[in-house]
């Protein structure tokens, strides 16, 4: 246990972009991008933000832009929405929105919606609640909403409701925190949350609460560090976080530290990573854990970077 | 990474992990190069196979294999005997990459590309799926696969539910068989398959199962949910006080003066864009009244007279229901209209008095009680549904010594109540006591059961004519210049942490909430006639909490004191509030922008949404993070009508 290290999380993160030869960095080579967002936001929440440099970042994100305004999660690979997402959400940290051809990266995006008001992943047509927030988040974050048919959206986002509250990746599938955050997150962008029954999903969130403080993501499963996000923001999401014990959570991420590397792991005393350092870290800034930067629950990102491009000029 | 252990790296590890690396990475750039170069030769394609059975996440390399599929579909110009080895090919590579990751989203993805190309050899997926999910009962993928084929071999839902059945039987602690169970048997008794078409029954049975499920053991949380969703279904045929939409001049007939509906528009009073209210808002004008007159007109509202308001679970508002009361127009005093000698509220208990029985009765509060639908055909309660929630109390009163039990119990207690009388809550005392056991049982969701408890205990002060008059003041004594106040309805110091609905206080012009608990004051959006309110001395902490404020357009006088505003990094009320970022105010906030001109609107911009619309003459924030001179600066710009802040008359800035 003990306190948040700092400095170690920050050097582990900037080791992992240089290692890119170890088999571990290899296998996760293709998403990259989302790796990128998730470092680079965790070292912003740290206020660590001006060891980056961002002009390198800037130039390596570029060239990952297809003709079709998608963005691969790495050179030499194919577009997904998801990776578009990561690349504007970088961009916005590092406040280099401005190279971007709006227009074409939005249009990529909206091609992706369906009659249906559902989105694709990419032009091969997996469909999952998650696009379905990736393409509403990027949207908004680009000021270009309007483009899509927001009442299909929230339709589709709406029938895949299940009777615990939650919501599936498809209609019918199996309520899962992760899932949830999506699409709370997609409906609380656009304006939609009263659609939701904050008090029935609200105690089935909670109740992922299991006795180490640690949060599961779905019932009868293990507590694991990336759920203090997807749990913990949904709560915050529709004003339920106060429903589970926030002292017993931050002992949980706190005890997942490895800290003598860096890194945070999915449980005590296993295998760190980037994916559960970022999900650890904002974790605890939402629970207001001192000397982290403000985190948004429906954007994921910093509440200052938000602040710019919604209320600055 | 989940579930590997954290170790210190072992040279002899390292050394092999690095030649695996090298044949990765290797292999990775091949494929990329005879993608990008559209090659699809057979040798090509094998090195993309090895690649995704070493790593089946890389997206990129099954989206070349989508393509040298269909590159090789065309040129086998429709042979049966290729067609069917290149199909067979594919599904193999599928299946040595599951075995690999049989969570991996790509892959599963990538077999229900080749399946809905072409049908074929469907049979054999149902015994795969048998093998995955035997293996892992809760995968979702595998779950998810399992729908589509089903729905691709056209398997009926019974069959499906009998597999649900089969899986429960073995181990009750399958969430995800508890969950495809719950979908499937919504659909059945959507579409009145047979044997599905009487509730009562096929709700029965399902009590029985996952009672077994619940008693079996008690913290296990797979059937916890299922019970609340059967506890749900039986209570719904009764429609709760709920959100409804639907109501304009063709569902709500409004009789006044000469006019039938003439010019009414009805306006659902909820937080932000939603078609669905519990309370719904129009305003009569009388344009030809004589104001000195005193003349009475007469107000006659009939409702339910046909379809077409419906409640947000769906349920069809029928029962025609008919009321009638009159209406006086006044003048409104000049200066009340300009503000200009408005005096100042204080709360102070020694400015209240308890209102007489009498006076109460003569009061708004009669008038709203005389106004309440009265329905005279009020439908009972089914039989079954009090039998069915009657056997399921005296089971879980034996559970009533662990959490799930007494919870359930509960809300069986409260369903009960719901379904029994209207109005007369029997059980409250016992559902506020399983509620304090459960505090104290389960202190890290503490607040889940105080909250719960909150809603009963107002619930029940608003139930009894008693408790309400005991909870009815004057403001000031009635001599001198109070007169003009209105009564007070003051409902401090319960410890109310929320409030849940206030739809039997709609004649409440006057309302002291201060000293509780509240985080939220969702619900109080009903009170439209409400002008003074405080919320003082409560857990407020920020001005998107504030949110309901907006609609009550008659509100004069807000004290907001000692609470947390401000004091927090993060908001979580700031999604259940329009604003820019839940892209719920359009393009007239850009004006406003110049209207604020000088003060920091990124800093203030929850105040600001909330109280721009407002007419208020006096605030109160002292004792909140927020209130600064900076913040004082703000509100005297955004509210031109404040008198009085935080106590100080305002005219002598």
């Amino acid at each position: 246990m003990g306190e948040l290290a700092v400095d170690n999380h920050v050097e582990y993160i900037l080791s992992v972009r240089k290692r890119k030869d170890s088999f571990e960095s290899l296998v996760m080579e293709h998403l990259t991008m989302s790796g990128a967002y998730w470092g680079l936001t965790c070292i912003d929440l740290l206020g660590k933000l001006d060891v980056v440099d961002s002009e390198e970042v800037t130039e390596w994100i570029m060239q990952c832009q297809h003709e079709s305004g998608g963005f691969a999660g790495n050179i030499g690979h194919d577009p997904h929405v998801l990776y578009t997402l990561s690349a504007v959400q970088v961009l916005a940290l590092l406040n280099k929105l401005n190279v971007l051809d709006i227009d074409k990266v939005s249009n990529y995006v909206v091609g992706l919606q369906n009659e249906d008001g559902s989105f694709s992943g990419d032009m091969w047509g997996e469909i999952d609640t998650r696009f379905s927030y990736v393409a509403i988040c990027c949207l908004s974050l680009l000021h270009r909403l309007d483009k899509i048919n927001v009442e299909k959206a929230v339709n589709y986002i709406l029938s895949c409701k299940n009777v615990d509250g939650g919501f599936g990746c498809s209609p019918g599938g199996e309520s899962h925190a992760g899932q949830i955050f999506c699409s709370l997150a997609a409906l609380a962008i656009t304006g939609s949350l009263h659609l939701v029954d904050k008090d029935l999903l609200g105690w089935w969130l909670c109740e992922r609460q299991v006795k180490s403080g640690g949060l599961n993501g779905r019932p009868e499963k293990l507590p694991d560090v990336c759920y203090s996000w997807w749990v913990l923001s949904s709560l915050t999401m529709i004003d339920r976080v106060h429903w589970i014990n926030k002292e017993k959570l931050v002992k949980f991420i706190l005890n997942c530290q490895d800290k003598e590397n860096g890194g945070i792991s999915d449980r005590p005393d296993d295998a760190v990573d980037v994916f559960h350092t970022f999900f650890g870290i904002a974790g605890l800034a939402l629970l207001e854990y001192p000397g982290l930067k403000a985190v948004d629950p429906a954007y994921a990102m910093p509440v200052d970077v938000l602040n710019r491009i919604f209320f600055g000029k | 990474m989940h579930g590997r252990p954290r170790k210190a790296p072992v040279p002899e590890d390292e050394a092999a992990s690095a030649a695996k690396a090298e044949k990765l990475r290797a292999l990775q750039s091949q494929v990329l190069s005879n993608h990008r170069h559209k090659i699809y030769t057979e040798e090509a394609l094998e090195l993309s196979t090895r690649l995704v059975e070493i790593n089946p996440e890389c997206y990129t390399a099954w989206n070349y294999r989508k393509l040298a599929f269909e590159h090789n579909l065309t040129r086998s110009d429709s042979n049966p005997n290729s067609v069917k080895s290149i199909l067979e090919e594919e599904l193999r590579v599928v299946e040595i990459a599951l075995r690999q990751n049989f969570k991996s989203y790509s892959a599963w993805h990538h077999r229900k590309w080749v399946l809905s190309k072409r049908h074929s050899s469907i049979e054999k997926e149902l015994w795969l799926l048998e093998k995955f999910q035997s293996a892992d009962p809760r995968n979702f993928h595998a779950w998810s696969y399992r729908r589509f084929i089903a729905a691709l071999m056209d398997r009926s839902d019974v069959d499906e539910l009998e597999y649900t059945q089969n899986l429960i039987d073995k181990n009750i602690s399958n969430y995800s068989a508890w969950h495809n169970r719950s979908v499937l048997l919504s659909n059945l008794m959507k579409k009145n398959v047979e044997g599905f078409t009487e509730k009562d029954e096929v709700l029965t049975k399902e009590y029985e199962l996952v009672r077994e499920a619940l008693f079996t053991d008690e913290d296990d949380q797979s059937g916890w949910f299922y019970h609340l969703w059967l506890l749900d279904q039986t209570v719904k045929a009764k429609s709760p006080l709920l959100a409804v939409e639907g109501v304009n001049s063709s569902t709500v007939n409004v009789e006044y003066g000469s006019n039938l509906n003439q010019g009414l528009v009805w306006k659902p009073l909820s937080t932000y864009k939603s078609r669905a209210a519990q309370a719904w808002i129009t305003q009569l004008s009388f344009p030809n009244a004589d104001l000195h007159s005193l003349e009475a007109y007469p107000v006659e509202i009939t409702v339910g007279h046909c379809q077409g308001i419906i409640s947000s679970s769906g349920f069809h508002y029928s029962q025609s229901s008919h009321f009638v009361f009159t209406v006086r127009v006044q003048p409104v005093k000049k200066e009340l209209k300009e503000g200009s000698g408005v005096e100042k509220i204080s709360w102070t208990d020694e400015n209240f008095y308890l209102c007489e029985p009498h006076f109460v009765e003569s009061n708004l509060v009669a008038w709203f009680h005389q106004l309440c639908l009265k329905n005279e055909h009020e439908p009972v309660a089914n039989a079954w549904q009090v039998k069915i929630i009657e056997e399921e109390m005296k089971h879980f009163c034996m559970l009533s010594d662990c959490k799930i039990g007494k919870l359930t119990l509960a809300r069986l207690l409260t369903a009960y109540d719901a379904l029994m009388s209207s109005g007369k809550l029997v059980h409250s005392q016992e559902i506020l006591g399983l509620y304090i056991d459960l505090m104290k049982l389960d202190p890290p969701h503490y607040q889940y059961y105080k909250n719960e408890h909150s809603v009963v205990l107002l619930q029940q002060v608003m139930s009894s004519r008693e408790s309400l008059l005991s909870r009815c003041f004057h403001y000031r004594d009635l001599t001198s210049s109070s007169r003009g106040y209105p009564m007070c309805l003051r409902l401090n110091k319960l410890s109310l942490s929320r409030i849940g609905s206030f739809a039997k206080l709609l004649w409440v012009q006057m309302l002291d909430l201060s000293h509780n608990e509240l985080q939220s004051i969702e619900g109080l959006e009903a009170l439209q006639l409400l002008i003074h309110l405080s919320l003082s001395e409560n857990k407020l902490s920020s001005f998107t909490a504030l949110e309901p404020l907006r609609q009550l357009k008659s509100l004069k006088s807000l004290d907001i004191s000692y609470n947390e505003i401000g004091a927090r990094s993060i908001d979580t009320t700031r999604y259940l509030c329009s604003s820019p970022l839940s892209n719920s105010i359009g393009n007239e906030w850009e004006q406003d922008r110049i209207l604020v001109d000088g003060v920091s609107m990124t800093n203030y911009w929850e105040a600001f949404f909330v109280l721009k619309g407002l007419n208020l003459t006096q605030l109160d924030v002292v004792g909140n993070a927020i209130a600064d001179e900076n913040f004082t600066l703000f509100l005297v710009r955004v509210l031109p009508t404040l008198k009085w802040l935080d106590g100080v008359q305002l005219n002598l800035f």
